[in-house]
């Protein structure tokens, strides 16, 4: 019964979004009563399909084997917690969570959105119900999460067991309310190409969203990188696998809207680019989620491998991003373009900002689609994989890491170069020194990995240029310094710890990538072997059963140069009902370094024993945590607080430097 | 979840046997396994999604690799190998694709990216010149935003 009662609230949420839609984008002009009238709608699809999700969720949480989609997914004795996950661990209840997450934006910003202008309102939630339609319409149509059977199964097929990990429970819902946060930056730009009205408060509205998704977005990537690196095995964290790539460029061009939202607001500059910016966010999140699974990028990825489902998706990006960037087409010359700038100013810098980290969109775009392209059009096909990108992206972060530090130092309109260089010859020959010392301790194992310590440094430490030299540190004393820095605002703090985190992320890749140590070989139990200082003893081995599974299992002692030790459990696993092989590598963490070593097979009555070092890989992770604190911190930034433009006008009146 | 997606590529992959680099198959002269190392990293496991045969523990990429060993100790550069690949295989071997006919766009694609947009940047700027930055608010900035800041408690009607 209550699912079809999740049903019939997912049919009604559709309905009401559609009346939603329609009377939005037509009526906008009607003002204050239209808005409140949208609002409410907007909380009501929410709690709809909160409604439908829940219902499916109960489905899952009772083993209630008459729902289609359980039956297939789920099963009685699996763990309360890997239940409920496994309802997004398939196509049609990804779905419902995408759709979940999206009403709820739009909920949000019906609640938090009062102060906007009416017209303003009345516009973004037509385009959020529009969306929920489209997607909603797919769900109901092609992708029903609420199909009953009619001879319900005593028992589901369960879910694959690598998949039974916290990891999943977590990671999706992340990465949606990442992409999905963008579609009201997206929301947002429709409605401002529709008004023809955009303005520094627009941008001031727009950012909080956009912050908020990049947060999520941030983590659910970082998330992703770290479950990857100790479930698959090998110690890879990075692939630029398609998957990756469909979720690091919303991330990039979303950096880049960060960056140009706050030119818009503070100098009513780079209007067009960033309508065109939150537009393109929203479509490669879309592109992300959905032309992924679609089965045209590579099938292996896919849930459904059904054609119609791909072909429905296509039609509806093509009509929603391809009508985005008609009426982008139409619209963007009637709005007023402001945009004035100098080339050494701190919107200077952000232009740059914007500059690499657009082209780096668009060059892994290009690399990630090219081979599908080529295929289609020539018949030839080629590869297009790590190497490729780890060379292209790397010559375009390279000049963007140089600057980085720069943009905060200059003052808006005309700067300094000079002055902001005298500000950073600390952090430069802190870098420097830093570089020295690491590449003579640690040697040169590849050339280029001195450049890419010397930009981790020179980010990391002058990220703190400004806070030193807005605290007046070491020129006034300490006391009176501290009470500065306490009273400096958040924004400039967020600024501070967010581009350190960028920092750290790079001396972590910098790191790992030139001074990783890999050891293959063969060990017997009572045999010990060495690598990077460290002693590893093979103390037995044994073949333990586990619930759904036999482990052979491998125990070590580590000892570290310091004369600690650990305790080091590896696993090979073969699952009993799918005959499937996993390895569960054995990981100690050593500070901000790890130990990574893997049981690998039988050879010759002895076993192959795979060790890595991998020193300060832990840095890649906690950079991208920092990075997702400061944007916290900057969203508690009561200027930035959501949907709270009441002070802007003091803050646009600043007189420029 | 599409890096559930992706476990389950790679993780199926892991079904055969064999896992990657094993002992048996490295060379004895450190510097030619090293370079049998940097080239399989760039080879691509053609049964896999997106791995290198120095990653991955297909069958095929084990052939792959001891058959780049081989090369190696038959005294080939790294180019004659990667070449005997592709005569093999084709250019989808490569991970790296190879500038010729039909990847020269990919190529040019992220210089040319970056050189439309600073040219674009440094025509916006010439438009302009300098200086005339330095305007006041319009009316019309200034009456949105006197409003705003009236009505911080009421949502504001239409302007």
């Amino acid at each position: 019964m209550s699912i079809e009662l999740g049903h019939f609230a997912l049919i009604l949420a559709c309905a009401i979004a559609l009346m939603s839609a329609i009377g939005g984008l037509t009526l906008w002009r009607s003002g204050e009563r239209l808005a409140s009238v949208l609002a409410q709608s907007a909380i009501l699809q929410f709690v709809l399909v909160a409604v439908a999700f829940l219902a499916v969720v109960q489905a899952f949480a009772t083993s209630d084997f008459s729902l289609a989609l359980a039956a297939n997914n789920s099963h009685s004795l699996k763990p309360m917690i890997f239940k409920i996950s496994g309802v997004w661990g398939n196509h049609e209840g990804s779905l419902l969570l995408w759709i979940l997450i999206l009403v709820l934006f739009g909920a949000l910003v019906a609640a938090f959105g009062r102060r906007l202008p009416a017209d303003l309102l009345n516009l973004v939630l037509g385009t959020q119900s529009l969306l929920v339609v489209a997607f909603g319409g797919f769900t109901l149509f092609t992708s029903n999460p609420f199909a009953r059977l009619a001879q319900p199964p005593i028992e589901g097929a369960d879910l694959n067991p690598i998949l039974q990990d916290i990891g999943l429970a977590i990671h999706p819902p992340l990465l949606y309310a990442g992409y999905v946060g963008f579609s009201i930056c997206f929301s947002f730009a429709i409605a401002a190409l529709i008004s023809g009205r955009i303005d520094q408060a627009w941008a001031r509205w727009v950012r909080p969203w956009t912050m908020l998704s990049w947060i999520f977005l941030t983590l659910g990537i970082a998330m992703g990188s770290y479950w990857a690196y100790y479930e698959l095995g090998w110690g890879g964290w990075w692939f630029w696998d398609p998957v990756e790539n469909a979720s690091f460029m919303p991330w990039l061009a979303g950096t880049a809207l960060l960056h140009s939202a706050l030119v818009m607001e503070k100098r009513n500059a780079l209007k067009i680019w960033t309508i065109f910016l939150s537009i393109i966010t929203f479509s490669l999140s879309l592109l992300g989620t959905f032309l992924v699974r679609s089965g045209i990028l590579t099938s292996v990825h896919t849930f459904a491998s059904d054609p119609t489902r791909g072909l429905v998706i296509l039609a509806i990006l093509a009509v929603l991003i391809g009508g985005a960037f008609l009426l982008f087409a139409l619209r963007a010359s009637a709005l007023r373009q402001g945009g004035l700038f100098a080339p050494i100013s701190r919107e200077g810098a952000l232009i740059l900002n914007n500059l690499f980290l657009a082209t780096a969109v668009g060059a892994i775009l290009v690399g990630t689609l090219y081979p599908l392209i080529l295929d289609a059009l020539v018949g030839t096909t080629i590869s297009v994989g790590a190497p490729f990108f780890d060379l292209t992206f790397g010559a375009l972060m390279a000049p963007l890491l140089l600057i980085v530090p720069f943009g905060p130092l200059l003052p808006w309109k005309r700067a300094d170069m000079l002055a902001a260089g005298q500000r950073l010859v600390g952090a430069a020959g802190l870098a420097v020194f830093l570089t020295i010392l690491v590449s003579a301790l640690g040697g040169v194992s590849i050339s280029l990995a001195p450049l890419g310590l010397l930009l981790g440094f020179w980010v990391t430490f002058g990220a703190f240029a400004e806070l030193i030299e807005r605290g007046r540190i070491g020129r006034i004393p300490a006391r009176e310094s501290l009470r500065r820095l306490a009273g400096l605002p958040r924004s400039i703090w967020s600024t501070a710890i967010g581009h350190m985190g960028l920092g750290l992320t790079v001396l972590g890749i910098v790191s790992v990538t030139a001074w990783e140590t890999e050891l293959v070989t063969t060990l017997n139990p009572g045999e010990t072997t060495e690598l990077a200082g460290y002693t590893v003893a093979f103390d037995d081995f044994a073949q333990i059963p586990g619930p759904n599974y036999m482990a052979d299992t491998g125990h070590f002692t580590l000892t570290a140069p310091d004369g600690g030790t650990s305790k080091l459990d590896a696993e090979r696993r073969t699952y009993v009902a799918s005959g499937m092989p996993t390895t569960e590598a054995a990981i100690a963490t050593f500070g901000l370094s790890q130990f990574y070593l893997q049981l690998g097979e039988p050879l010759d009555n002895t076993h192959v024993i795979r060790i890595w070092h991998k020193p300060y890989i832990l840095l890649i992770w906690l950079g991208a945590i920092v990075m997702a604190g400061a944007g916290v911190l900057s969203l508690t930034d009561r200027r930035l607080r959501v949907g709270a433009p009441q002070r802007a006008a003091r803050q646009t009146m600043e007189p420029a430097e | 979840m599409k890096r559930l997606i992706v476990c389950i590529g790679l993780l199926l992959a892991l079904m055969s046997p064999a896992l990657s680099v094993s002992p048996d198959e490295m060379l004895d002269d450190p510097v030619l396994e090293q370079r049998a190392r940097a080239i399989s990293a760039g080879l691509r496991c053609l049964v896999c999604q997106n791995q290198s045969i120095d990653d991955s523990d297909a069958d095929l990429a084990k052939d792959l690799r001891i058959l780049v060993r081989e090369r190696l100790v038959a005294g080939d550069t790294d180019a004659e190998v990667q070449q005997y690949l592709v005569d093999r295989y084709g250019e989808y071997v490569l991970l790296n694709p190879r500038l010729n006919e039909h990847t020269w766009i990919l190529w040019i694609a992220a210089p040319t990216l970056l050189a439309a947009g600073l040219g674009g940047i440094w025509v916006a700027s010439r438009k302009r010149p300098l200086g005339s930055g330095e305007e006041t608010l319009s009316e019309d900035e200034q009456r949105v935003l006197a409003e705003l800041s009236e009505t911080s408690d009421g949502r504001t009607d239409k302007a």
